[in-house]
């Protein structure tokens, strides 16, 4: 009958761990021998489905930008239209800011915590910055009356570019929420499950802006014709 | 480090869960059995709605020149229909199943996120309301279920009801997605000790499965949507031809999500029907492994074939070739379904319960279905029958006849789990016979409607066209589901209030869910047993005999004596 003996309930199978002493939190990650190694953070793993789905999101978004180009467009154009050596300067600071994420994570496995949190700010002024370029540009090409309702690229441009700013004010807004925390005094653990799927959705943002940058800027730009 | 106490010492007697049982319980729960009977509950509301709509078109199609209801009304009636059934009522039924019974069946306290789980359900019920706020917004959505593009657009469906549509599938949609992740996230991270993935409940199987469709499915449809909205709302041009837009990417991206979502209709109910056969055969699930490789390739080969629903559009006789030549294909995971569960009741000691009687009845539905449904993937047949009857009644073996029968097995099975009563046998014969035969009254004459030339979406025919006897014969057929459905009602009721206690384990199942209590404790298990194969519970109580010490060639031998 010792196969019938009865085990007690997982620990891990807890709801919600906010609420949780940290000591209680650390007894739950200790690997007891009879829960088998996880696969995968379920903080994490969400992330994971979450940005998958992303993906296909975006790239149904960016194929239809595709396929109307392909197909032509009456009327103005990426080519003649977009500024694209100011964007260049602004997507920079986009691009620096999966930098500084990463910096200020090493920081908070080092258990740094003043420098995790000013790098973390650095992160989100980049952010800030990016979004200020975007809006210069809308501000510019609006008054230049190109629109949603002027032609298909300006129907497909601001889709494709207004979701993904979008996406970086979300990302802007959970990253500070994150400092914030931090600044009352979270994460001194050195590390958070949380905080590093939050990194990675702001590595994809940054990723598909690297896609949309190159795809609806630099091709025209360097194209002859 | 000092001796602080980590919580400070209660004043006052702690409430207990158990006592609420008011309203705000049910509104601010994160208990995922609480928000999987909402699930089921406000789908059935849903379910009566979308019913009605449906009684009412039968009614002016009963006979020719019939003037009962206008066009215009019609037209709104079979749109609404189409989406509150596949959006309203089964999608969001089969997910609350998931969430009530994914936890139990791995042993687990609760979803992964419990309160993601919270909104999931709470955006499914807004979005509800969105799309049936559209009504008193000055007219329902009228393009059809799919709403094609450019009847869609703003020059062609001038009214708020196309936003409205667009808006609350936008708004399911996401809690839709969200449920997707929660339930991949719950079965990957949340099993009890021990168990395998190759040992989980096929249910657990088929709803992990659903949720990768959910994730990848749902994009196109939020996708497609922003688009239609950006077109009405901002006079964008994606989908208008008058600014250069193209109306066919619609159609590619409405069915790069719409053909998945047939899947993610039925999946969840192929697991319901692998749970209940074996128990009512008393012998394990034949060719486990079969049921669930057939399950993830169905899962690869539904994001492939989406274009059997544009074979009249034109794409080339190509990608004609390729949509239909893969949907045949698809037809085989499913048939191996069929024939798994075929095989797991030959030889075995069927118990004909309501439940099982319903589960029989799907086998045999569904293969019609099936059938129809290749003829479908021949080109040429595709051509001769689209937009007639013959599809309307195909869908309807599908989704009726096949998930429709299912989660009522499903729910003759459960009901006693989740309510601590057994639902009655001698109303659900009843109940049976009339879903049976009137579900076949209504829609298997429609195959010969469809044959005859009957398009659908149509809100009358003439005299001479020589359809009226059969529309009239699946009208009664109607009604007669109707009254079943009414049936249904009543027992549940009935039983609620006296029917026979349940306790633990009526059916002498073996899956974890029955472990516990009927029903089960706010924090579900007191102790998960030992899982050392996949059916704990028998090993449980036949110690002499555990599935995990039988050789491989006995694991299908009946097992009772």
């Amino acid at each position: 009958m010792s196969e019938a003996r009865m085990q007690p309930a997982q620990v891990s199978t807890q709801p919600e761990q906010a609420g949780l002493s940290a000591r209680d939190r650390e007894a739950m990650d200790s690997k007891s021998p009879e829960v088998p190694r996880l696969l995968m953070d379920r903080t994490k793993l969400m992330m994971l489905c979450f940005l998958g789905s992303e993906v296909v999101f975006f790239g149904l978004l960016i194929i239809a930008y595709i396929y109307y180009q392909v197909k032509g467009i009456q009327g103005p154009n990426a080519k003649e239209i977009l500024n694209v050596p100011r964007t260049f300067v602004f997507s920079l600071f986009l691009f620096a800011s999966s930098g500084t994420i990463f910096i200020a994570e090493r920081f908070l496995a080092r258990k740094n915590h003043r420098m995790f949190i000013t790098w973390m700010w650095i992160t989100v002024l980049f952010g800030a910055i990016f979004i200020a370029g975007q809006v210069w540009e809308y501000t510019e090409l609006l008054s230049d009356n190109i629109t949603m309702t002027r032609n298909l690229f300006g129907t497909t441009f601001f889709t494709v570019t207004g979701f993904h700013g979008l996406h970086v004010t979300a990302g802007l807004i959970v990253l500070s929420i994150f400092t914030v925390l931090g600044m009352l005094g979270d994460f001194r653990r050195g590390h958070s499950s949380a905080l590093t799927a939050a990194s990675w959705y702001w590595h994809f943002v940054d990723v598909v802006w690297v896609v949309i940058f190159s795809l609806i800027y630099l091709i025209p730009f360097f194209s002859q014709s | 480090m000092t001796n602080i106490p980590l919580v400070p010492e209660a004043t006052k007697p702690l409430p207990k869960i158990t006592d609420q049982s008011g309203l705000l319980t049910w509104v601010a729960s994160v208990d995922h059995k609480l928000l999987g009977i909402l699930y089921i509950l406000t789908s059935g509301f849903f379910m009566l709605v979308g019913g009605i709509e449906a009684l009412l078109m039968r009614i002016q199609l009963g006979s020719a020149n019939n003037t009962f209801l206008s066009p215009a009304v019609y037209n709104q009636l079979f749109t609404m229909h189409g989406t509150t059934m596949v959006f309203l009522v089964v999608m969001p039924l089969l997910i609350g199943f998931g969430v009530y019974l994914v936890p139990l069946m791995i042993g687990a306290t609760d979803m992964a996120f419990p309160r993601l789980n919270a909104m999931s359900y709470w955006l499914f019920l807004l979005g509800g309301l969105l799309l049936y706020y559209s009504f008193v917004s000055g007219g329902a959505p009228d393009v059809g279920w799919f709403s094609y593009a450019p009847l869609s657009e703003k020059p062609y469906a001038t009214g708020l009801g196309v936003d409205y549509w667009a808006l609350g599938l936008l708004v399911t949609g996401i809690g839709s997605l969200a449920g997707g992740i929660n339930f991949v996230v719950t079965i990957m991270t949340m099993r009890a000790p021990g168990m395998k993935l190759t040992q989980m409940p096929m249910f657990v199987w088929t709803t992990f499965i659903n949720g990768f469709l959910l994730i990848l499915a749902l994009p196109p449809l939020n996708a497609a949507l922003v688009m239609l909205l950006a077109d009405r709302q901002l006079t964008a041009h994606f989908f208008r031809p008058q600014g250069g837009g193209d109306s066919v990417l619609w159609q590619h991206y409405f069915w790069a999500f719409g053909h998945p979502e047939v899947y993610i209709m039925v999946l969840p109910a192929f697991g319901m029907l692998s749970e209940v056969i074996p128990v009512f055969s008393r012998k394990p699930l034949f060719g486990y492994s079969f049921v669930a490789g057939s399950t993830v390739a169905i899962l690869l080969l539904s994001l492939l074939v989406y274009g059997h629903h544009m074979l009249t559009t034109d794409l080339g006789p190509v990608w004609n070739f390729f949509f239909g030549a893969a949907s045949i294909l698809i037809a085989v995971p499913t048939g191996i379904k069929i024939f798994n569960w075929c095989a797991t009741m030959i030889g075995g000691k069927i118990r004909f319960t309501t439940s099982m009687k319903f589960a029989t009845a799907f086998l045999l539905l569904f293969t019609i279905g099936g059938i129809t449904g290749v003829s479908f993937a021949v080109v040429p047949i595709d051509w001769q029958s689209n937009n007639s009857y013959y599809v309307v009644a195909h869908m309807h073996y599908v989704l009726f006849g096949g998930t429709y029968f299912a989660v009522m097995a499903g729910t003759y099975y459960w009901f006693p789990k989740m309510t601590g009563r057994m639902l009655s046998e001698k109303l659900g014969v009843w109940h049976f016979w009339l879903t049976f035969i009137g579900f076949n009254m209504t829609f298997f004459i429609q195959h010969v409607l469809g044959v005859a030339g009957m398009p659908r979406r149509v809100y009358t025919y003439p005299k001479f066209a020589g359809w009226e006897l059969m529309n009239l014969i699946s009208t009664i057929g109607a009604f007669i589901l109707a009254f079943s459905v009414l049936v249904l009602i009543i027992n549940v009721i009935i039983s609620l209030v006296r029917g026979k206690e349940a306790g633990d384990n009526p059916w002498d199942a073996w899956t974890l869910e029955w472990a516990t209590t009927s029903p089960p404790p706010v924090y579900n298990f007191d102790q998960v047993p030992p899982i050392r194969g996949r059916r704990p519970l028998w090993d449980l109580k036949h110690p002499e005999d555990p599935d995990w010490k039988r050789r491989e060639p006995d694991r299908q031998r009946s097992t009772e004596e």
